[in-house]
């Protein structure tokens, strides 16, 4: 890495660190005027935390965000703000339960199938989308939205109308914690960690491996080089025989295939069914997620790593009487000080680079 | 004999100048929609369809809606794009329930509008002073507002007789209704008035008494704040383009470096702008505390912000058309209350007008339209034909499909703001 590389990467990590930094200090105001000390609170989250069964709790949390900020971040680096995780991820729950629930596997295959389900229907929901803007030129913005809410509507319907699966409990009543048909265990990931102080599926395991895999294809690919130019420059890219249409359709179907996989923790390690209501907000929170970690997989791990702890570390809160959602406002005000942060400190580069331009032109460093 | 001829020529003439004008063609519309509504009510005997209770339903679900599609015209005709609606309805609600539990009902709707307008300045600084990206910042937004909503609750309603971490204790009381004297029987000077149309309407006459049951929805026990709300259209349509206020925020959404280069304050304008749609975002979300419920409840929008957004699309970014779309989704909203026999009926009345777009677009030679719509009109008859309940979870959904409908068959006809969404710094020229 040349010099001016890494002293980009510094700016961008001080700047970062620096507004989540903002973040902690406005949630601490807010802690403040409600009467608490946020010094002691946030050190109590802190201790609490980093103790062994926390940690594995944060490490579990991150592994669906991981997944939901790659899917968001592959989109971004194309210009496309693709909205509809959420609901790319439930269509693909259902289906995934569905279709886990009805073959016989053994486990490794089994496991592969799941998750190839789940990657298809959260492509095929993603496509819907990515169909409109190409051929219509309906903004994906709109489009994910309403396909959110339909999705909500369409999973919903679909479990109610063919796929419940009505459990008879031990005095043989219809249990009221109605579900699909049940994963057979073959379809179950396993536990990573398992001990007396918590576990930690191969799930997270994936979601690393599926973040270093979406860095080479982003990063370090023809295709990733063709996504990465369409984005910052569409013309140029359309000039330099980069089919921007194409090009749009698989960044959707990408993101999409990778949203499929973020409702699959709670599918294959913790419920073994899909009811609605399972896992809800993981695609909004994968926004904040992308953003905080700058688009890049290596920053959206540590971002993921940094929400899945301020959730693990909340559980403290309720004793000490605050409100748990204030790790919710922080992880809110997080993504307007990171973009807020990171449009002034763009504009300060800019300014200093103009500036070295110019004195270089006029002491003759450099001939115009 | 001459004199005849032109006599007879200026009815037709007349009725095409009235067809031609864009107010003309909406009558027409809605006689037409109305005589099909109503001769579907009679073939099938669903007469839910046009019961007051169904009207007066639709209206009350309709003006959160209706808010929130002001809200979003609003913002994206200064150019700026509001997907944080639902955030400044969030707040709204809230605001709006702490406001009427403490305070009383209209305290609530001010607390309510003031809540929302503050969360359409936060988006106007991250948006405007620093250029954060539109989209973002309205999802930001909308983050937020849930999580700081929650803290409130939990330290101002918990504990609380009658109220708790996800909802407010009970309000002090509804706001004032009014009912058309005469017309539906209210009181005039505290004296009981007849009530015209509720005869008319029990006497089921077609067409007669169906007109009297959807006028005597509209005219009975209509909340005061309900009436506010539907002023703000018109009202609307007024400061947007009949003002120079107006014409100046209208123009910072279609050219600001325009603008701003004939002397239009585009940035002052923007913050004045996002504070009105701020606030009727929270007008809207303190409507559904205060007068659709009588309790403030997390959750309580349920995504109402993301319809608005889908009624001003639906709408194509004008007041009048907005009016439309909030009450077809309003409507859509009060299925769930009908009774079993209606939401058939309902597709027999798509049915039918789908047959008839179908013909309309066969007249103008357009075979491929025309087979399309006859086509679906079939599929919706076949649906009435067979099956006799219809699952609310997929009619919660209709907004949203019609709004991709309408965004993939008319997107060329939808005419947005033509800056809504792009970054503008004061002084770019672009």
């Amino acid at each position: 890495m040349d010099r001016a590389a890494l002293q980009r990467l510094g700016v961008t990590a001080a700047s970062t660190v620096g507004a989540v930094l903002i973040a902690f200090a406005l949630g601490g105001l807010l802690l403040w005027f409600t009467g608490h000390n946020p010094f002691s609170i946030y050190r109590q989250m802190l201790e609490y935390g980093t103790e062994t069964p926390q940690l594995l709790d944060t490490a579990k949390r991150a592994g669906p965000l991981i997944l939901s900020g790659c899917a968001v971040a592959i989109g971004f680096k194309m210009n496309l703000f693709n909205i509809g995780v959420e609901g790319q991820y439930r269509v693909a729950m259902l289906f995934a339960a569905v279709a886990g629930a009805a073959v016989n596997l053994p486990a490794p295959l089994h496991v592969a199938f799941v998750f190839l389900v789940a990657m298809v229907s959260g492509a095929a929901w993603a496509g819907v989308a990515a169909v409109l803007k190409v051929r219509r030129g309906v903004n994906e913005v709109i489009s994910t939205i309403m396909l959110n809410a339909i999705a909500i509507g369409l999973t919903a319907w679909l479990y109610n109308t063919f796929f419940r699966f009505e459990k008879l409990d031990s005095a043989g009543r219809v249990s009221l914690d109605v579900k699909t048909k049940p994963l057979p265990t073959s379809a179950w990931l396993p536990d990573l960690i398992k001990g007396s102080s918590g576990r930690l599926s191969w799930y997270f395991v994936i979601a690393l491996v599926v973040a270093l895999l979406v860095w080479l294809l982003v990063f370090r690919s023809t295709f990733g080089f063709q996504l990465r130019s369409s984005g910052l420059n569409p013309v140029a890219a359309q000039t330099a025989g980069i089919d921007s249409k194409k090009m749009v359709l698989r960044a959707m179907l990408i993101s999409g295939a990778l949203s499929g996989l973020v409702g699959l923790q709670a599918l294959l390690v913790d419920e073994h069914s899909f009811k609605p209501g399972l896992a809800v907000g993981l695609g909004f929170t994968g926004i904040a997620v992308a953003l905080l970690g700058r688009n890049h997989p290596g920053g959206i791990v540590v971002a993921a790593l940094l929400f899945g702890f301020l959730q693990a570390s909340s559980g403290i809160l309720q004793i000490q009487d605050v409100p748990k959602s204030i790790v919710d406002i922080i992880q809110g005000i997080v993504v307007l000080t990171v973009v807020i942060v990171n449009e002034a400190v763009g504009r300060w580069l800019d300014k200093r680079t103009a500036r070295g331009t110019s004195s270089a032109i006029r002491s003759g460093e450099v001939l115009v | 004999m001459s004199v005849g001829l032109n006599e007879s020529k200026v009815g037709p003439r007349g009725i095409r100048a009235f067809a031609s004008t864009s107010g003309g063609r909406l009558v027409i519309a809605a006689v037409g929609l109305f005589l099909i509504l109503s001769i579907v009510r009679v073939v099938t005997g669903a007469n839910d369809l046009t019961s007051p209770g169904t009207v007066s339903a639709t209206l009350r679900l309709s003006i959160p809606l209706l808010l929130a599609g002001l809200a979003g015209l609003w913002a994206e005709r200064v150019g700026i794009v509001n997907i944080g609606i639902e955030g400044m309805m969030i707040l709204g609600t809230w605001f709006g329930g702490f406001g009427a539990w403490k305070f009383g009902p209209w305290t609530g709707i001010v607390l309510g509008i003031l809540g929302g307008a503050i969360g359409g300045l936060v988006h106007a600084l991250a948006t405007v002073r620093f250029n954060v990206d539109h989209v973002i910042s309205g999802v930001a937004i909308t983050l937020l507002a849930g999580g700081f909503t929650q803290f409130l609750s939990a330290i101002a309603f918990d504990g609380v007789p009658g109220g708790g971490v996800s909802k407010s204790p009970p309000q002090q009381g509804p706001i004032a209704t009014l009912t058309m004297p005469v017309l539906a029987g209210g009181d005039l000077f505290g004296l009981g008035t007849p009530d015209v149309l509720g005869w008319l309407y029990r006497k089921d006459v077609p067409v007669l008494s169906d007109f009297a049951g959807i006028l005597r929805g509209l005219l009975t026990e209509v909340s005061w704040a309900t009436l506010v709300a539907l002023a703000l259209v018109p009202l609307t349509a007024l400061v947007l383009w009949r003002t120079a206020f107006g014409l100046r925020l209208r123009s910072s959404g279609e050219a600001p470096a325009a603008a701003e280069s004939l002397g239009v304050k585009v940035i002052r304008i923007r913050y004045q702008a996002m504070a009105i749609s701020g606030g009727l975002a929270g007008f809207g979300g303190a409507f559904l505390a205060i007068v659709a419920s009588s309790t403030y409840r997390e959750g309580q929008t349920a995504g109402r912000g993301y319809i608005g957004l889908a009624t001003m699309i639906f709408g194509n970014w004008r007041p009048t058309g907005l009016l439309g779309g909030a009450t077809l989704f309003g409507f859509t909203d009060a299925l769930q209350l009908l009774g079993s026999k209606s939401i058939p009926a309902l597709f027999l009345f798509v049915a039918v007008l789908l047959v008839l777009v179908g013909a309309w677009q066969a007249r103008r030679g357009r075979v491929l339209a025309a087979v399309g719509a006859f086509a679906a009109g079939m599929i919706f008859l076949v649906v009435y034909l067979t099956v006799d309940k219809i699952p609310t979870d997929l009619v919660t959904s209709t907004p949203y499909v019609v709004t991709l409908l309408v965004l993939l068959a008319a997107s060329q006809r939808l005419r947005p703001p033509a800056h809504a969404g792009l970054p503008y710094r004061s002084g770019d020229n672009h």
